[in-house]
């Protein structure tokens, strides 16, 4: 059908100028108003026609307009229905129904065609003309009738007002007295039936993007691209091994007392860290190891004067959620330490927890990425040299390195990096030099040396992404279009 | 790390010299310590109050934050920390701290009680004669208690100091442990008597004192320190007594830090009494008191001897990774507050005894005093040692990470031949003779006449050979191509490409231009107007292998890298594929 409309349009302007009026246009040749009005809409956006509006303003009948039209007006039923001796209100509000003969009275008196007294109602005049009805039948024919007559009958609620629209149409630059359809895709059956060399195409649009592909993605800080697996690669490349890091529950020992944390130590407080009601206590610790530990705190040995506090067992025995990966190095070193030595490259990443508030840069638990490197005769020039190495492959080339306070290294480095981004050197991690106090007790030798480095995951990451509110990368409070939107991670490449 | 907030003015005054902000940020990057934040007493203010109005011009003077190493107490007050800038900028020699050689009979004392035992076993204490305080170094004497109580005193768990104008008290003093209805007196700031038990009661809504509470107060017997005359001089770790509190006005000045931690007692002790001893009649002297356990044993305070530690210079060269020689590293200890004297060991190698002050309670171990012999020398002096490592290919890596990318926007990778026939890098593709690929001499196989130009035939192929497969088909490959090249020696390249295909029922069109716009977005490249070479963005092409009026080209960085399109059905037609396809390839070299 709406090809059929399209055709009489198309076709009619060939031999005219001008379809005056859509409606008309409609009527004329048997199709609905609405359908034309939409073809020529369409014909319009292919530039075939020039639509102009047009807009008319017209009266129509409201139901009880309708009604009086076909019937008369209620004050002209109720005349017709006064005989010329009179009839009794009661009988005459019988003949007519309630609602006629309510607004019959009204009208009627107005227009002095009967008087009403108690007993009797009787004509005044002899002859009547229903001018309601004959207005309501003109404004039905879309005559023209008076402002004044109009008012009243809009007072009575009889006509309202309709706003109407339709087009008039000539035609278009492009105009044509047949329209190709433009095809959207190349189908199966235009291969078959061979019509694709008739396909016309609708101009593509080279200025939006397509359809968005449907698929799964890995989220920016694990996925293969970034920060992760690149990261493993990286230390790979480097000749590092992964530790073992699946053990989020540790103890205090570990965490700390091996690394010669002293027991008082703030980081120690449980503002900062989650200690564990269940299990609370560790059940297991290298007994001779401990007494090594307990007698570095106290008073020292291996050169050094200790810290000089009583040292529990209590304080070490206290579960944790690790605080950093250094828990898993110290076990580590601690192995390495009861068999003959041999050099080693560790690194892990993974997921370490502080008692913080979660705000916009800080986080109950994050990533982190630790490497070290356990041999003889290490020095600071190998620290650096490694970190340059390392983080120049995270596409941090530009290193400097501030003095820095960490109770198990010494010296310690605090890594900044120059962002050329912000145009100012941020920090990136933190570095050092494992103390004698924390390598000695474990059994290594005298002269091996471990130089270890340590960063967040999160922090590169919202660096390379811009990303100034961490929630919005981890955690339930993601932005889902922020993972699916993020680029590979193209660190050193 | 603990902040100290000092005024610049006096810091400067106190360094003789004034630095630009980024030149004092410098100074402490070198030193180890941090320029956390530059504001104004005002600022500070109106931030406690949670005001949000701007600052005025006239906002008083600056204040610098800086943030110390957790373990260096002797930088948590101005006095100290200008005392290092100084002698680290090579100023002034290291101050040798004195305890006055004063007669055991005039000897101050204090008696430790057998009850403290029950609740804080420890008392040391020293006197500072002769100090003239003006207001700044007033506050600053008291920030720094408030500091040490914060950090090393853990929130006065471990050590509590308290202060007293000596002249309003006399000794010998006393060392208690009382039930808290005997102890009365009139605590610091108020102007009434209290019994101990009221005033824990009376502190509950102390904002600043409520905090220190629970460290005595389920105890049966509070600590408390009397004179002779039985004033009350503390209540520690709680309120020092009204009646011996210190002004502008005192000149000697009693300190005593009770302590469950005798180590870190001795520590606080010594911090305070040296950093203010600078202002006593005799600089850097102070008077000790003889403190006496109830087991008759006594001891004297302040210790201030100097640790002697041998430290082979060895051990520091080895440590930093730079031959130095000795004299030089004398020096550079120098300018870290310790010095240090050669000589040689028994095995005639040179070594240092390093003498370490008493404000040096962070130097532990031999490895402590390299790391300031490499501070002194600066890290960023000292060369690199580059380590063994691998590096992989850029290329490939790439590749992989771009593989990875497309296969979960739901294309399966598929691997054909590099080589193939004339045909199919031409007349198959509906284009003239490719001149640019190489060409095979002789093949025994009819299918390998020439190396792959295009990952296009290998795709169609593939589809032809997978007719009975359910729609829609998509595949991508990853994999090289060779062109002709005069500019390199053998005359011919290899080029990493990437190629895509979509068959269904409907070409797809779309959907591949969505899986290219995946890919650049992958790549880190921006949807961009035509013209504009900081992103991608694509234009109408005429290639003969695809359909005209549904192909574009993809320009990245202003260069053209690559086509997509619907497949020309006369291309369908000769690769046997009844059903419409869109492909796109794009030279993946450009990204790198």
């Amino acid at each position: 059908m709406a090809d059929e409309a399209e055709d009489a349009i198309l076709v009619y302007l060939k031999d005219n100028d001008e379809i005056s009026n859509s409606a008309n246009f409609a009527e004329e040749f048997g199709f609905s108003h609405d359908e034309i009005l939409n073809v020529i809409r369409r014909l319009n956006g292919f530039r075939f026609v020039e639509a102009q509006d047009i807009r008319k303003e017209r009266w129509v009948l409201t139901e009880e307009g309708k009604t009086y039209a076909a019937v008369g007006s209620p004050e002209f039923q109720l005349f017709s229905a006064v005989p010329t001796e009179g009839i009794a209100p009661e009988e005459l509000q019988k003949k007519l129904g309630p609602a006629v003969y309510k607004i019959g009275c009204q009208q009627a008196i107005k227009n002095k065609w009967v008087q009403m007294a108690k007993a009797q109602v009787s004509r005044k005049v002899e002859h009547a003309d229903d001018k309601v009805k004959d207005l309501l039948l003109r404004i039905q024919k879309d005559e023209v009738v008076n402002q004044e007559d109009i008012d009243a009958l809009k007072r009575r609620k009889l006509i309202i007002q309709q706003i109407w629209k339709g087009n008039s149409v000539r035609k278009g630059p492009e105009y044509a007295p047949k329209r190709k359809r433009a095809a959207t895709d190349l189908t199966r059956e235009n291969l078959q039936r061979g019509d694709w060399k008739e396909l016309e195409f609708k101009e593509y649009n080279f200025s939006a993007k397509g359809l968005p592909v449907e698929g799964g993605h890995l989220h920016p800080l694990l996925k293969a691209c970034f920060v992760r697996r690149q990261v493993q690669t990286i230390f790979l490349n480097m000749g590092f091994e992964e530790m073992p890091t699946n053990n989020y529950v540790e103890s205090s020992f570990w965490n700390f007392d091996a690394l010669f944390q002293p027991q008082q130590h703030p980081a120690r407080d449980s503002h900062d860290t989650f200690f564990l009601k269940v299990p609370s206590t560790t059940r297991m610790l290298p007994e001779d190891y401990v007494e090594r530990v307990k007698e570095i705190h106290e008073s020292g040995g291996y050169q050094s004067r200790g810290y000089g506090y009583d040292w529990k067992r209590e304080e070490a025995n206290k579960n944790l959620l690790r605080t950093h990966t250094t828990a898993v190095s110290s076990r580590m070193l601690y192995a390495l330490a009861q068999k003959p030595f041999a050099p080693k490259k560790y690194y892990s990443i993974d997921r370490v927890f502080r008692n913080e508030a979660v705000d916009r840069t800080h986080l109950a638990e994050f990533h982190q990425i630790e490497g070290l490197i356990c041999d003889r005769g290490l020095t600071l020039g190998d620290l650096i040299g490694v970190l340059h190495d390392f983080f120049s492959r995270l596409g941090m080339s530009k290193l400097r390195f501030k003095p820095a306070y960490n109770p198990y290294t010494e010296p310690s480095m605090e890594i900044f990096s120059y962002h050329e981004g912000f145009k100012k050197w941020v920090e990136v991690g933190n570095s050092g030099m494992f103390r004698p106090e924390m390598l000695l007790p474990m059994g290594l030798p005298e002269d091996v040396r471990v130089i270890a480095w340590g960063l967040s995951l999160e922090r590169p990451t919202m660096i390379l992404y811009g990303i100034d509110n961490i929630r919005d990368l981890f955690g339930p409070k993601v932005d889902l279009g922020l993972i699916k939107r993020n680029p590979i991670c193209r660190l050193g490449l | 790390m603990p902040t100290v907030s000092v005024g610049r003015d006096r810091l400067f005054e106190a360094l003789g010299r004034t630095y630009t902000d980024e030149e004092f940020d410098e100074l402490c990057f070198k030193f180890g310590i941090e320029l956390d934040d530059i504001t104004t007493e005002k600022a500070i203010q109106r931030k406690e109050k949670h005001l949000d109005e701007e600052g005025t011009e006239d906002d008083g003077e600056t204040i610098y934050k800086i943030e110390v190493p957790a373990n260096r107490y002797d930088l948590l007050c101005l006095e100290g920390l200008a005392q290092a800038l100084r002698i680290f900028n090579g100023l002034d020699p290291i101050p040798t701290y004195k305890v006055a050689n004063i007669g055991k009979e005039s000897m101050l004392e204090m008696h430790v009680k057998t009850e403290t035992s029950k609740i804080r076993p420890y008392v040391v204490c020293a006197v500072l004669r002769g100090v003239t305080f003006d207001e700044a170094k007033y506050n600053s004497f008291i920030d720094l208690q408030d500091r040490l109580h914060q950090n090393i005193c853990r929130r006065r768990t471990l050590v509590a100091i308290g202060t007293h104008d000596l002249d309003t008290i006399e000794g010998p003093f006393t060392y208690e442990a009382l039930p808290p209805a005997e102890i009365n007196f009139v605590p610091l700031k108020q102007t009434r008597n209290f019994r101990a038990d009221e005033l824990m009661e009376f502190y509950k809504s102390d904002l600043k004192l409520k905090k220190f509470l629970h460290i005595i107060e389920n105890s049966p017997v509070y600590p408390v320190i009397y004179d002779c005359k039985r004033t009350v001089l503390s209540l520690p770790p709680i309120i020092n007594g009204a009646h011996s509190a210190i002004s502008l006005k005192t000149k000697n000045v009693f300190i005593e830090c009770t302590a469950t931690d005798l180590t870190k007692a001795n520590i606080v002790l010594n911090t305070m009494v040296t950093m203010f001893s600078v202002y006593c009649e005799r600089k850097f002297e102070v008077e000790p008191v003889k403190v006496t356990y109830s087991d008759g044993k006594s001891f004297v305070y302040p210790d201030l001897s100097i640790y002697n530690m041998n430290v082979p210079l060895s051990y520091i060269t080895g440590i930093i990774g730079v031959q130095l020689p000795e004299e030089k590293v004398a020096s550079l200890l120098h300018k870290m507050q310790l010095r240090a004297e050669k000589s040689l060991s028994e095995d005639k190698k040179v070594k240092f005894v390093v003498f370490v002050p008493p404000t040096r309670s962070d130097v532990l171990h031999p490895c402590d005093v390299a790391e300031d012999v490499a501070i002194a020398y600066g890290y960023n002096e000292i060369p690199k040692r580059k380590p063994a490592s691998l590096k992989p290919l850029p290329l490939s890596q790439f590749s992989d990470l771009i593989r990875t990318e497309i296969a979960m926007a739901g294309y399966t990778e598929v691997l054909t031949w590099i080589l193939c026939t004339k045909k199919e890098i031409s007349s198959m593709l509906n284009r003239e003779e490719d001149s640019s690929a190489a060409i095979i001499a002789d093949s025994r196989t009819s299918e390998f006449e020439v190396v792959r130009s295009t990952l296009m035939p290998g795709l169609l192929r593939t589809v032809g050979h997978n007719k009975d497969h359910s729609k829609p088909i998509k595949i991508f490959e990853v994999g090289d191509v060779v062109f002709l090249d005069a500019t390199n020696d053998v005359g011919a390249v290899n080029r990493r490409h990437l190629a895509a295909l979509y068959c269904g029922a409907t070409s797809g069109f779309e959907l591949i231009h969505g899986l290219l716009d995946k890919i650049m977005e992958a790549t880190g490249a921006n949807f961009v107007s035509p013209g504009n070479s900081s992103g991608y963005y694509i234009e109408k092409s005429e290639e003969p292998a695809l359909l005209q009026g549904r192909q574009a080209s993809v320009i990245y960085a202003g260069k053209r890298i690559g086509t997509f399109g619907i497949v020309h059905p006369k291309v369908l037609k000769e690769f046997d594929i009844p059903d419409p396809c869109s492909f796109l390839e794009l030279d993946m070299q450009t990204f790198l």
